[in-house]
């Protein structure tokens, strides 16, 4: 097979006709697009200074309380049933002494001993995550978010060693054959890259609460932090709450009701 | 001087063509893993490192070690490591490209490792460590060459390669530290959070990585004839003596803080690796125990000049130390590290066989250059008649 001159002409005139055009419509749309390196907020976003969580640990008593609420999460965001230990978890249920394994003792009452307790990514002041991260992949945002970019991430998974509270998952392989009832309005994600709860800012950004606050029936409650009339802070005031391993000093957003 | 390796013995192509096969494998394998992802390997949710970042670590110490040749004959003018430095640097460069095959074979997306550079994040240790050691790489590969070089047209070295030497010796310091920052600091990771990580790993590199050149440096004498010479080798021992009884004397201090304190969090691995857990042994015990007494009888071996100066016992104390230190660091380390988990549970972690063939073959491509840059070594000291050793 050999290409004339003639050929070669045609083809790099096409080419060049297409990029050009290419680069004419972008130029269209850069107009209407936000500035590199800049972000709008949705017109509907709910804002806070520090977003946090308030579980009152009282109203779940069987199975299907936490069921609820973790279903509601993992479908929302397409998280696999994976069996096995190579598995992915947002919003999980554990006993007191994992939860809490600083604190248990022998003689506290049932309902505490042998209950079980949400865990999910606590959002922290001073998140350890971040810190290790080589890529900037996960960040924590102005209003307290610690968020993940599963696309810059490089899957090194020192965010996992990092985390004190085994609060992020590895996608170990394609997530998708395990996700029984794909939700197509949020993004599946890949295999190689860690992801862990976001506090649902999708839903934030639409005016909505997290998809487990609004499934726990006011058993989950979520709230601006510095904002001393919020949900949140009422029931901090109101109840006696504790948090996962404060003494490593990360500062946990989530509170739990005991 | 590439040109030097195709100048050899049939048993020289034999040997890089049976580490080539041994690569092969470990590439197939690779491919296998780059398809499925990192489900092929024995990682879990709970211990998300294992092999592979055992193996980094351990190689970053075993690159390190360079220095313990090069700060005798640079800073204190000992002259008879001179003749062997340049097996040092250029094991060092074979060591640093492996732990960098370690880290990529790793990555759940490796395509994107150049993230680390395109979006730079100071605040990350892992950031730092990928600076550390390409820099270290460049300085070892730059410095061995020219003053191979220059050995080889009988001219002295420029004079900007002295520079570049001292800056390799506190560069090599660097990449042992900042190489147990990226575990030190983490909170929750009880094994880890120690401010004695980075100087045990510096007294482990320091007594492992000499054992391995010297090892290593028995072969080509067997093989080539080259002799290092019994006064640099004795020295060097002598190196490798004192590191490793500094290696074994931190490793006593973590015990003492953990069980004096009596502190739970700073037990629970340490007793995990050595006894299980529930009354239930992991398999990790048996190879902890033998990385004790390993180390204990290369100790008593090599403490008593008698002994260490007995060549035919030397050997076997070498090798007792590098697999003690290798069960410290390649195993231990890290499974003691994720054991117990954040919520005080045990996942059990064993290396898959994909894994272990991954990392074989990444064994042979460190055997293929420190075999190939040996090689051409010791052809340019043939070359220029500082084969034979001079009395």
């Amino acid at each position: 097979m050999k290409k004339s001159r003639r050929d070669f002409l045609k083809v790099a005139g096409l080419s060049a006709f297409a990029l050009g055009s290419a680069a004419a419509l972008n130029l269209g749309s850069a107009k209407a697009a936000t500035a590199e390196g800049t972000y709008e907020t949705a017109p509907a976003q709910l804002k806070a200074k520090r977003w946090a969580m308030v579980i009152d640990t009282r109203r779940f008593t069987n199975a299907a309380d936490f069921q609820k609420v973790i279903d509601a999460c993992h479908h929302e965001h397409n998280v696999p049933d994976i069996p096995g230990n190579q598995n992915v978890k947002w919003l999980w249920k554990d006993t007191f002494a994992h939860t809490f394994p600083d604190d248990p003792h022998g003689y506290m009452p049932d309902r505490i001993i042998h209950g079980n307790f949400l865990l999910l990514c606590n959002h922290c002041d001073n998140p350890p995550c971040v810190r290790v991260c080589p890529t900037g992949a996960t960040f924590r945002q102005e209003d307290g978010i610690v968020v993940m970019d599963p696309h810059r991430c490089i899957g090194c998974r020192f965010c996992m060693a990092g985390c004190p509270y085994g609060s992020r998952s590895f996608n170990f392989r394609d997530p998708l054959p395990f996700i029984k009832d794909v939700n197509t309005a949020y993004p599946p994600r890949t295999r190689g890259v860690v992801e862990k709860c976001t506090f649902c800012t999708e839903r934030l950004a639409k005016g909505q609460l997290p998809a487990c606050v609004e499934a726990s029936d006011g058993a989950i409650l979520f709230g601006d932090l510095s904002d001393p009339a919020s949900t949140v802070r009422k029931a901090l005031a109101e109840n006696f709450t504790i948090r996962r391993k404060p003494t490593l000093g990360t500062g946990p957003g989530v509170y739990y009701i005991i | 001087m590439l040109e030097l390796l195709f100048k050899g013995r049939p048993r020289f192509y034999l040997w890089m063509a049976f580490l080539a096969a041994i690569v092969g494998l470990g590439v197939i394998v690779y491919i296998f893993q780059l398809v499925l992802g990192l489900q092929v390997t024995g990682m879990s949710r709970d211990v998300s490192w294992g092999f592979y970042i055992s193996q980094f670590t351990y190689f970053v110490g075993v690159a390190a070690s360079a220095v313990m040749l090069v700060l005798p004959a640079y800073f204190h003018h000992y002259v008879k490591f001179k003749r062997v430095i340049i097996f040092g640097e250029f094991m060092a460069v074979g060591a640093v490209i492996m732990c960098m095959l370690f880290i990529v074979v790793d990555l759940g997306q490796p395509q994107r490792v150049l993230n680390v550079l395109l979006h730079p994040t100071p605040n990350s240790v892992m950031f730092w460590d990928m600076m550390v050691l390409s820099g270290y790489l460049i300085l070892n590969l730059l410095i061995g060459w020219v003053t191979l070089e220059c050995e080889r047209h009988d001219v002295t070295p420029p004079k900007w390669i002295k520079p570049l030497v001292f800056l390799s010796v506190f560069w090599a310091f660097s990449i042992h530290t900042v190489t147990a920052f990226l575990y030190a600091g983490l909170p929750g990771r009880h094994y880890w959070l120690t401010a004695i990580m980075a100087a045990r790993f510096l007294a482990s590199a320091f007594c492992s990585g000499p054992a391995i050149l010297m090892l290593l440096l028995l072969v080509v004498k067997k093989a080539t004839k080259f002799d290092p010479g019994k006064d640099a080798m004795r020295t060097l021992a002598t190196i490798i003596t004192y590191a490793m009884c500094i290696n074994v004397f931190f490793y006593l201090l973590e015990l003492f803080t953990a069980f004096y304190s009596g502190i739970p969090g700073h037990q629970h691995p340490i007793l995990f690796l050595f006894s299980g857990h529930d009354g239930h042994m992991a398999w990790v015990n048996g190879w902890m125990w033998t990385a004790a007494v390993f180390a204990i009888a290369s100790l008593a071996l090599l403490i008593p000049p008698a002994l260490r100066h007995n060549e035919a016992l030397l050997p076997w104390a070498l090798i007792m130390l590098v697999i003690a230190s290798w069960i410290d660091k390649g195993l231990g380390l890290l499974i003691g590290g994720f054991t117990p988990t954040p919520f005080e549970t045990v996942t059990n972690y064993t290396p898959s066989l994909a894994e272990i063939l991954v990392g074989l073959g990444i064994y042979g491509i460190g055997g293929l250059i420190v075999s190939a840059l040996w090689k051409i070594a010791i052809d340019v000291k043939k070359e220029t008649g500082t084969f034979e050793l001079k009395a």
